[in-house]
């Protein structure tokens, strides 16, 4: 892997995730064939993924059109410096269980506003890519009891206390996987909070 | 802006993510994330976790009509949802749980006010305004507080809070926080309990304040 880090020419938008580029063109292009392979990717998952969080197969498929939906309408938010596709959705899937089950919004952190006419900078979106490939890696090489605790921090199963009280819970290791494309990112908030 | 020093947990970032925080916190949360690049950053590693998570889930399959369904409906027209704007010190999240208007502040007492933005059985999160150089009443918590200055600063037994500093305080915590020299201290106070005072005035007023 190291060896791959020297070669910044060769970076572009071809080398991007298949998902990445679905998604981009779905944001700007409003491409609809992008859009329906988005959602041979997701819905399954979406749907295994909400019934394991305790709905029904039918509460289910109605959650996923509406996280699907939402994919499409709020696709210009869809910030690859900042978020993996998959990331970006599971945010949006949490929101949609919490907003239905308790009746009213989610509240959720101003937006970040991108300055006008930035550049895609391919070599951020790649290293948060490769990035996210290792923690998936990390998060295979998890013992079983311990995949299945964060597992189920992420399916909203546990409280912020028995999150905390999980000692031996690699939350910080695994985290810390995805630090490096992220520091660079703090940095650039930094500049723009002066 | 002077440098946070005091931020969410860890725990409560990753909760806030999965959803599982009580709605008080996750304004606070939402609030102080709005206010610090670095929780903002830590907040968006633990939605990586979760991506990870999703993808790695077993697939269900979904009904054959799904997806045109949905492919038909991408053209209808939808209402998007409000966006909250920070107006002055107060960021989007908490402009959305005043629904965007201004404080309506009620007297406390000692030139304290406060504004109840919300309260029920599963906790209450207020606007607090104090004085410079004024107490907020001796209290112990039944459960969880997490206060964030928004205006001014104050310093309690455990050090010293300023804008967007996240004070988090147990039921093991009897403190008392003092809004420091200069402007009033204006936090945002979330609770999963409803506050304890321990003097026996304020504790006699509670039914009153709704504290």
């Amino acid at each position: 892997m190291p060896r791959q880090e020297r070669e910044p020419v060769s970076q572009s938008k071809t080398d991007y995730s298949q998902q990445t580029m679905w998604m981009l063109a779905v944001r700007d292009n409003r491409d609809r064939t992008a859009f329906a392979a988005l959602f041979d990717h997701f819905a399954p998952r979406l749907k295994g993924f909400i019934i394991r969080s305790g709905a029904s197969a039918h509460q289910a498929e109605e959650i996923v059109q509406d996280v699907m939906l939402t994919i499409w309408r709020k696709a210009s938010m869809f910030d690859p410096h900042r978020a993996q596709v998959s990331a970006w959705i599971y945010q949006i899937a949490r929101n949609r269980q919490i907003d239905i089950a308790r009746k009213e919004n989610r509240p959720m952190p101003e937006e970040l506003k991108e300055e006008p006419g930035m550049e895609p900078d391919a070599s951020q979106i790649l290293g948060l890519e490769q990035e996210a490939g290792q923690l998936k890696q990390a998060l295979a090489n998890l013992k079983p009891e311990q995949r299945e605790i964060i597992e189920k921090a992420y399916l909203g199963e546990l409280t912020h206390q028995e999150i905390s009280a999980q000692t031996g819970l690699p939350l910080g290791t695994i985290k810390s996987r995805i630090r490096l494309g992220l520091e660079r990112l703090r940095h650039e908030l930094k500049d723009l909070k002066q | 802006m002077s440098a946070i020093n005091h931020h969410v947990p860890d725990a409560m970032l990753a909760a806030y993510a999965a959803g599982t925080l009580p709605h008080a916190f996750a304004v606070a949360v939402a609030s102080h994330v709005s206010l610090c690049p670095k929780c903002r950053v830590a907040l968006e590693a633990h939605q990586a976790v979760g991506g990870a998570v999703l993808e790695d889930t077993n697939a269900v399959a979904v009904s054959s009509s799904l997806k045109d369904s949905i492919l038909a409906q991408l053209d209808n027209p939808f209402t998007p949802e409000p966006v909250f704007e920070r107006n002055g010190i107060y960021p989007g999240p908490v402009m959305e749980a005043m629904q965007g208007r201004a404080p309506k502040w009620k007297k406390l007492g000692m030139g304290v006010r406060q504004d109840i933005l919300s309260s029920d059985a599963h906790g209450s999160v207020r606007l607090l305004y104090i004085p410079s150089g004024q107490a907020v009443p001796d209290h112990s918590h039944n459960g969880l507080e997490m206060t964030l200055v928004l205006q001014g600063s104050f310093s309690d037994e455990t050090g010293r809070f300023g804008v967007g500093d996240i004070e988090i305080a147990d039921e093991t915590l009897e403190h008392t926080p003092v809004a420091d020299p200069g402007d009033a201290c204006i936090c945002l106070a979330a609770t999963d309990a409803r506050l304890r005072f321990s003097a026996l005035m304020p504790r006699l007023l509670q039914p009153l304040f709704r504290i």
